[in-house]
């Protein structure tokens, strides 16, 4: 018995590929290295583009907080703290927003109604930041700049909150459209905010749709309430939704350039008064300073492009392992 | 079989009971908390505390009527309804918000930008020699657009094969080689816009001296849709049922043919999505443009030489002029921009719409 097993062995397979199966495979893998090597030159000299620069300037390159090219006295600390303040403060915002209006559209939104919705927030990924940039700066500004106002008053007594201005001035003593008020991280993080919303909303929604039907209907049959429901089953099935969809947007928000540098009145100091007009990041300052920049400060400017990929790959990297941990798409079996 | 027919008349017979998830009770305590906190605002607001401004109003309004709110289901409901309905009034405030904001958005673009478009000239003409602050009878955004549209076309036809054919690549043949494609591509969808200008920046212009020109702001977009688009397509063509892949391997197919007979065609509408969407990017893409096409006045058709505008570029240096009349040219090709993006994302639902039905 086990002799003729012994000699059942299975017979080996060779399958030719034919000419044209060689000749796809080829061309296509060609292809995907000429990708290959295209997208890792990118990489690669933005890499090379900073020794230079961080040889000659070393840790002060990111200590400085000054940008005077022309007395060789250049360093990020400024920009790399405006990029991630207005980050922060449009995570701040958005945040809410984007959790509360996912389980609107996965939970309390009536069936019916769940694919305009959906569209309707693909439409809003689309819009070019520029024209939400244009809306912060004529539309919400004269509010925001009413409301950083009478935060500030009242709140002023913590840091972040504390505008350099006197905040008791009597109201129609301010200049117009309060000029100290204007153009700050808050109010350009509004329209990042604006960008950052629909991209973390669609990948929270998208978890949370896939939350366990039988386990809704479980905790509505034991006479949950819709929040019980929503609290106890599809929350923590869409943890790694919230916090992937959420970093996601935040590698966005890092590198948003035209919708801040419409906002901002341009300012290399270390602040933190979010309140406070004048701030910069690393998109803008590249965007305006490229032009007069001569090699060694276009170098700089490299290092700092650098930086920022830096930061946008590492929270890219988290949000896409976070967001993997939780589902598993790419397996879609029939 | 016969189950289901017995149910079927056993429904046909018995009515069935609406179980209606509101009583008359919660749509008056709705109204009563909506009405009162209305009255409440307006009462501290106008006559007991010296505030002012639109914001502050809504904000308190909205405040007092979560408070209200729970407060009446409270007289007559336990904590969990209290509970539920606090989180109720919050979900549906907050996408409110957002797409009161939306519209708002769209529509103040609309209306700063409605003097400047019912010109026609705004479509026939460029900017070349007019003044910022000129009649809208004179002047155009014709150039823009023709730039907008040249840049895109060429980043497309660079990007879209090229990203398609690696999508390919790395759901289809695979290999250690094609995981460590997936792992740069996916690593650069993080760089920023305005990096990729500023490194084609860096390499064309200032190290070859290519001048500021339509091919090198195509070119950025090249570089920074190519990691979007290949990835947008990987994860579309990686959704493919792999049954129908072996199905047709199984009838003899080669990899050709089961890629151009089987997995193109079946991720097609998503494909089609997945690239509109990843094009409507890059039409309103500013940043990477304004290091490298350079801003003209003029109509120039011509992407290798002299310097060409496109609507972003356009709405940015009329937005920053200073001038109320140029700004308002901004605003007229903002709403042209924005048209653009959805006729192309009209045209995405529709792709999806024509190609799903058998």
């Amino acid at each position: 018995m086990t002799a003729v097993l012994d000699d059942d062995l299975p017979r080996r397979l060779t399958a030719r590929e034919s000419l044209q199966d060689r000749l796809f495979v080829h061309g296509v893998r060609g292809v995907g290295l000429l990708v290959l090597v295209i997208v890792s030159a990118i990489g690669l000299f933005l890499g090379l583009q900073s020794r230079p620069t961080l040889q000659h300037y070393g840790l002060s390159f990111f200590t400085e907080y000054r940008w005077l090219p022309s007395q060789d006295i250049v360093g990020i600390a400024a920009v790399l703290l405006g990029t991630v303040e207005v980050a922060l403060v449009a995570l701040l915002i958005s945040f809410p927003l984007s959790v509360l209006s996912a389980l609107f559209i996965s939970d309390w939104a009536p069936p019916r109604l769940r694919p305009l919705l959906i569209r309707i927030l693909d439409l809003m990924a689309a819009v070019p930041a520029i024209v939400f940039g244009l809306w912060v700066l004529v539309v919400v500004q004269p509010h925001a700049t009413e409301v950083a106002h009478w935060v500030s008053k009242y709140f002023g007594w913590i840091p972040i909150f504390k505008v350099h201005t006197d905040v008791d001035y009597p109201i129609w003593n301010q200049a117009p459209g309060y000029p100290a008020y204007q153009g700050s991280a808050f109010i350009a993080a509004i329209a990042v905010a604006m960008m950052m919303f629909p991209m973390a909303t669609s990948v929270m929604r998208e978890v949370f749709s896939s939350a366990p039907a039988g386990e809704k209907e479980a905790a509505l049959a034991l006479g949950a309430t819709r929040w019980a429901m929503v609290r106890t089953v599809v929350l923590p099935f869409g943890r790694s939704g919230i916090i992937g969809g959420t970093m996601l947007a935040l590698g966005r928000a890092l590198g948003e350039t035209i919708s801040v540098l419409l906002i901002i009145s341009q300012a290399f100091k270390i602040k933190v008064n979010i309140l406070e007009s004048g701030t910069s990041t690393i998109s803008a300052m590249i965007a305006t300073g490229y032009r007069e920049a001569t090699p060694a400060q276009l170098s700089a400017l490299l290092t700092a492009g650098f930086v920022l990929f830096l930061m946008t790959l590492a929270v890219n990297t988290v949000a896409a392992i976070i967001v993997a941990r939780g589902r598993s798409g790419a397996e879609t079996e029939l | 079989m016969t189950a289901t027919v017995l149910e079927r008349t056993e429904q046909k017979t018995e009515t069935v009971r609406r179980t209606a998830p509101r009583t008359r009770e919660d749509v008056l305590t709705l109204v009563g908390a909506g009405v009162g906190s209305l009255a409440t605002t307006w009462l501290v607001y106008t006559k007991l505390l010296p505030l002012h401004g639109t914001i502050g109003f809504v904000v308190l309004g909205c405040a007092v009527f979560v408070a209200y709110y729970a407060g009446m289901t409270a007289l007559t409901r336990p904590w969990p309804v209290v509970a539920d309905r606090i989180v109720t009034a919050l979900v549906v405030a907050a996408p409110t918000l957002v797409g009161l904001a939306l519209a708002s958005t769209i529509i103040s673009t609309a209306i700063k930008g409605a003097p400047a478009l019912f010109h026609g000239n705004f479509f026939t003409d460029d900017m070349a020699g007019v003044r910022p602050g000129d009649e809208f009878s004179m002047g155009g955004a014709l150039h823009a657009m023709a730039g907008t549209l040249i840049e895109v076309a060429i980043a497309v036809s660079i990007a879209m094969p090229l990203g398609v054919i690696t999508a390919i690549y790395m759901s289809e043949v695979g290999g250690r080689l094609a995981r460590l494609v997936r792992v740069v591509i996916e690593a650069m969808t993080a760089l920023p816009s305005i990096v990729a200008g500023l490194f084609i920046y860096a390499v064309l212009i200032v190290n070859l001296h290519f001048p500021s020109s339509g091919f090198a702001a195509a070119l950025a977009l090249a570089v920074m849709g190519l990691p979007i688009m290949a990835r947008a397509s990987d994860v579309v063509l990686r959704v493919v049922p792999g049954g129908l892949r072996e199905a047709s391997y199984a009838l003899g197919a080669g990899k050709l043919q089961t890629v151009w007979h089987v997995v193109l065609p079946t991720a097609r509408p998503g494909l089609a999505t997945a690239l509109i969407l990843g094009i409507a990017r890059m039409v309103g893409e500013t940043s990477p443009l304004i290091l490298t096409s350079g801003a003209s006045t003029f109509m120039n058709a011509d992407p290798f030489h002299n310097p060409m505008n496109s609507l972003p570029l356009f709405i940015y240096s009329a937005v920053g002029s200073g001038d109320p009349r140029f700004a308002q040219r901004g605003f007229a090709a903002a709403t042209v921009l924005l048209t653009l993006v959805l006729a192309l994302f009209l045209l995405a639902r529709l792709v999806v719409r024509t190609k799903k039905a058998p």
